[in-house]
């Protein structure tokens, strides 16, 4: 259920929701998949990054069916987990991805044998910005605040001028952010504008940024592929802009729609059987848990016998763990 | 300037970049490059009209700065507000310092040489930065040698992010974006780049608080909440 407008997710009550759904959620899965416990190869789970009490909720549950039912364990990095279902979905091979999230926003791609960081938000999020912005404007959360902005903004017409910050490959969001605060309510009173001018205006602009440090990664790395992934790429606004600028390079865009642009449990078993294949498996005493798990993942590529796909062996690299053993 | 799209009558296309397209040709007796900002489609039609003038209006002004305080970079010969093309000095023979870490990276074994470039781009930048010029989109493409290039003659280009600012944290974040793209494009050079910083500390009359400042940007990027 979504909060209340102008109030979040939190933690502890995500966590407590968790816990009371996950056992029944498990078994109905394995009911609809018509699998008992043994037929199941390996338990994968999300290691990171996210909120620290319902990640820990769910590795908690994780760690003891895999030894219940004697499985091997597979902490995934959500990020990872987001892109590997993107690419198995859409078929993209070696494309650019744009992760655009409330929690993230970068511009990945496949370099030399790693997944790399080509640019990036300095400050928050685009999602985030999208959802403080619904918060100023009091915007509904249900079913999202991004999803109610995107709906707004289609019967807006005019195009506020508002600042647009791209520094190299890198974007900022804070500098707009602060701007509609700080003239929202004063240009809605005044009646230069209206909410849903303000949604459209804050959309084509952020968007643009987006395309753009999209495409410098593009022109950088010689890439013809586009992947959006994340749950703001479900924004079709956004696949659009970012089609109009494929299209004008010969290139090709990927996306996906909202079963798995927002973050699902799906795409955590994918990654996690991709990884599993490989032949990597997670330690007990490494199974824990951290709320900032960066994309700094070393990735070798092996081709499989058929030769006709690549494997990844992903073996992500800690940025900063924040809870170390024990939970 | 004749054909419909390109700048100068008889020039080619160079380079089709993320921003631009890039001509060569002759103008008033000289070598030039035309950089032609073309409207990107999946712009609004104001925010287009409105980011190419001013990137091309800031990328003349920047240039012109650099060449009154003394500092490196193509000279501007004119400038067509209407199609929002800049016509520049063409640096003949010229080598980007991405290419020139790579190739001497390849050749040698020790790349103790390349110390001797860190440190003239740690100085070069000093300057822009005291001059309270912010150049926005620092990257080893965007830095020229003139040849011949183990002279280390260095020419700042590509100018179109830039803006006026006497902020530190505007200048950390420039050398952030610097660091980032240093460091991706050529893996294992941090003693390099910390070369670098040392010279700009040394050059600059007001580095620390900008030191300061890139360490600030730089650990913003771990301490941001992932959740989402």
């Amino acid at each position: 259920r979504a909060p209340p407008p102008r109030t979040r997710f939190l933690p502890g009550h995500t966590a407590r929701h968790h816990r009371a759904c996950l056992l029944e959620l498990l078994a109905e899965a394995l009911r609809e998949a018509g699998l008992r416990p043994c037929d199941v190869d390996c338990v994968a789970f999300t290691k990171g990054p996210g909120m620290g009490a319902p990640l820990a909720v769910v590795a908690a549950v994780a760690r003891t069916v895999a030894q219940l039912w004697d499985k091997p364990l597979l902490g995934v990095n959500h990020c990872v987990g987001h892109i590997e279902m993107g690419r198995l979905v859409t078929g993209a091979r070696d494309p650019i991805v744009l992760y655009v999230s409330g929690g993230n926003t970068q511009v990945i791609a496949y370099s030399q044998r790693r997944y790399r960081i080509f640019g990036e938000t300095i400050d928050i999020a685009v999602g985030n910005c999208l959802d403080r912005f619904a918060r100023v404007l009091k915007i509904s959360n249900d079913p999202s605040p991004g999803y109610n902005i995107e709906q707004m903004a289609k019967k807006g017409q005019k195009l506020v001028e508002l600042p647009y910050t791209v520094k190299g490959m890198d974007v900022s969001f804070s500098g707009i952010l602060s701007h509609i605060e700080e003239v929202s309510h004063k240009m809605l009173a005044s009646g230069e504008c209206t909410p849903e001018d303000l949604c459209f205006s804050l959309q084509e602009t952020v968007f643009a940024m987006l395309v753009e440090i999209t495409e410098r990664a593009m022109a950088h790395c010689g890439s013809q592929e586009v992947l959006i992934v994340g749950g703001v790429g479900c924004n079709l606004r956004l696949q659009e802009m970012m089609g109009i600028m494929c299209a004008e390079r010969g290139a090709k865009l990927f996306a996906t729609d909202e079963r798995f642009c927002i973050d699902n449990g799906a795409m955590i078993a994918q990654a996690g059987w991709e990884m599993f294949r490989s032949g990597q498996v997670t330690a007990l005493e490494d199974s824990w848990i951290t709320q900032r798990y960066g994309m700094k993942v070393a990735c070798e590529v092996l081709s499989a016998k058929a030769g006709k796909y690549q494997c990844c062996l992903l073996h992500a690299a800690l940025v900063r763990p924040h809870q170390g053993s024990g939970v | 300037m004749a054909e419909l799209g390109v700048p100068l009558s008889g020039s080619r296309l160079v380079q089709q970049g993320a921003e631009a397209r890039l001509y060569r040709g002759r103008f008033l007796g000289r070598a030039v490059v035309a950089k032609l900002r073309f409207p990107k489609r999946y712009r609004h039609p104001a925010l287009e009209e409105r980011l190419s003038r001013r990137r091309t209006a800031q990328e003349a002004r920047s240039l012109l700065r650099c060449r009154r305080a003394g500092i490196s970079a193509p000279v501007v010969y004119f400038v067509d507000y209407v199609s929002n093309c800049i016509y520049l000095e063409d640096i003949v023979g010229s080598m980007t310092v991405r290419d020139y870490i790579i190739s001497i990276q390849q050749r040698e074994k020790d790349a103790s040489g390349l110390f001797t470039l860190a440190e003239k781009i740690g100085e070069v930048l000093a300057r822009m930065h005291d001059e309270d010029l912010i150049h926005g989109d620092l990257t080893t493409s965007n830095i020229l040698l003139r040849p011949p290039a183990e002279k280390l003659d260095l020419v700042l280009i590509d100018f179109g992010l830039s803006f006026i600012s006497g902020l530190p944290e505007d200048k950390g974040v420039d050398l952030y974006v610097l660091e980032k793209a240093f460091l991706s494009t050529h893996p294992n050079t941090e003693t390099l780049f910390e070369a670098l910083l040392k010279k700009y500390t040394a050059m600059s009359k007001k580095s620390s608080p900008v030191i300061k400042k890139l360490d600030e940007v730089r650990l913003r990027g771990r301490k941001r909440s992932m959740v989402g």
